[in-house]
């Protein structure tokens, strides 16, 4: 192997998208449950974690930048190199989503939640599960993984449907509700974004793999 | 693709091989190089480059043992027909080599020395100004014209190389390593001047340098020696896709760096 060096750190790269994405994985959960409990404190220690993930962020866009200065990286590297920096950005994102969520639940303060939180757990269980699978088929580009994963992003819709539509419920019987049911369909809306978000990351990694850029799945993201 | 010598080519190569007494250095070669537009040639050593290269201007005939089979067609006329002068396909097709080789002569005289023998009746004075002007040198040197050649940088004696070959007035430029022997500002003016002279000129080259393929040109042939050792060319494009999404896994492990 000529490229040695430049394989490692291409591993290394791949191994903190990977810690990235897990921290993400556990803020988005972390958000979702603290809310669910309405634990506030965990909320706010969600809050402070996401300085982490930005911090992250900018750690590895930093070594993308410096190998691409140093190695002069071309085509298949070039694009696993650009595409890295886009996903990096997506996982940011998806970590502001958690936080959005955990600014929500301290928003609310002492009132009740609307109604016990079933979908919305749900939701965040199958976008975490899309985000970790899609990592993996990045890291080992997984062409098929990578072109599967976002058809799951309908089922992700489908919850965020049946929770939009039972908060309106909520809000006809008691127009009182409005603010509440409000802050649960954002944590909602989020939660579909964080699906939107893994088909961005599977069409980097089609990209990666085969230089073809595709869109990919019914989402709008 | 197959309308012969449509006017957008500058040359064409048909089942083109070069070859060195038995041994065929480079094989089957067929490409159209666009006019007016910059053409990289680049590969591992010992591929064929340079003898490409200069078959392209017959400096190959200065190697006895070596001889050429297929065509190749400037405005559909082939190179190396029957009555078909070498110095004439020269003046057609210029050549400016690794290192710069300024004759010992002024830099006045490195301009009008071919033009002179070229029979050149116009206004001398301003066919070298015109020439070391479009070289990019000539704020550098107009108050030493004079002046010996040799006492310019080894940029500025390139660029005068390049001077000295547009002076001709050539279809072609034919540029083998041109900035392998300079430093990088040097170089980074060299491929400068190379999109100035697109502008007119259709200029093929060889580089080592697959940054500087990358930067200046607007296609790419890969080359590649076979089983036979025989040099061809492999993969030719558009130099965004040989260098962001290659067809050929050979030409992918070669730009990527993970040849051999």
């Amino acid at each position: 192997m000529i490229r040695k060096t430049f394989e490692n750190e291409i591993q290394q790269v791949k191994d903190e998208v990977l810690l990235l994405g897990s921290m993400v994985e556990h803020a988005i959960i972390g958000a979702v449950e603290a809310l669910k409990k309405r634990d506030l404190k965990a909320s706010e220690k969600i809050i402070i974690e996401d300085k982490e993930v930005n911090k992250k962020r900018f750690a590895i866009e930093n070594q993308l930048m410096i190998l691409i200065a140093t190695q002069q990286p071309m085509a298949h590297d070039l694009r696993l190199l650009a595409s890295t920096m886009e996903i990096i950005s997506e996982l940011e994102r998806m970590g502001d989503y958690a936080k959005g969520i955990a600014n929500i639940n301290l928003l609310m303060g002492e009132e009740k939640l609307l109604k016990p939180l079933i979908d919305v757990p749900r939701m965040a269980e199958k976008g975490v599960s899309m985000l970790h699978r899609a990592l993996t088929a990045f890291v080992n580009e997984d062409v098929e993984a990578a072109h599967a994963i976002p058809l799951e992003d309908d089922e992700v819709d489908e919850l965020y449907t049946q929770v939009y539509h039972e908060l309106m419920m909520f809000v006809i019987q008691d127009p009182k509700s409005i603010e509440r049911a409000n802050w649960l369909l954002w944590v909602a809306h989020n939660l579909e974004r964080v699906a939107d978000r893994v088909t961005n990351i599977c069409e980097r990694t089609i990209f990666i793999a085969t230089g073809e850029f595709s869109e990919i799945g019914s989402s709008d993201g | 693709m197959q309308n012969n010598q449509t006017p957008e080519y500058a040359i064409e190569t048909k089942d083109l091989s070069i070859h060195y007494g038995s041994f065929v250095a480079v094989s089957n070669v067929n490409i159209k190089v666009e006019r007016l537009k910059i053409t990289a040639i680049i590969g591992p050593s010992g591929c064929g480059k340079s003898t490409l290269l200069r078959a392209f201007n017959r400096m190959n005939d200065f190697v006895p043992s070596s001889h050429v089979t297929g065509e190749i067609l400037l405005h559909g006329q082939n190179l190396y027909g029957k009555n078909v002068d070498p110095v004439q396909v020269r003046r057609k097709i210029g050549m400016v080599f690794q290192k710069p080789n300024p004759f010992p002569k002024s830099i006045y005289e490195n301009i009008s020395w071919g033009a002179k023998i070229n029979g050149f009746k116009g206004n001398m004075d301003d066919l070298v100004e015109q020439s070391l002007r479009s070289a990019a040198l000539w704020d550098e040197v107009k108050d030493k014209l004079k002046k010996s050649a040799y006492e310019l940088s080894g940029g500025q004696q390139q660029r005068l190389c390049i001077a000295r070959t547009i002076a001709i007035q050539p279809d072609i430029i034919l540029m083998d390593e041109p900035a392998s022997a300079l430093d990088p500002i040097s170089t980074l003016r060299i491929e400068e001047l190379m999109q100035e002279l697109k502008k007119n000129y259709t200029i093929i080259i060889v580089t080592h340098n697959m940054q500087q393929a990358a930067r200046v040109s607007d296609y790419t042939a890969m080359m590649m020696i076979d089983d036979k050792r025989s040099g061809g060319v492999i993969e030719f494009d558009d130099t965004k896709k040989i260098f962001t999404r290659p067809k050929d896994k050979r030409t992918e492990d070669y730009v990527t760096g993970r040849f051999g």
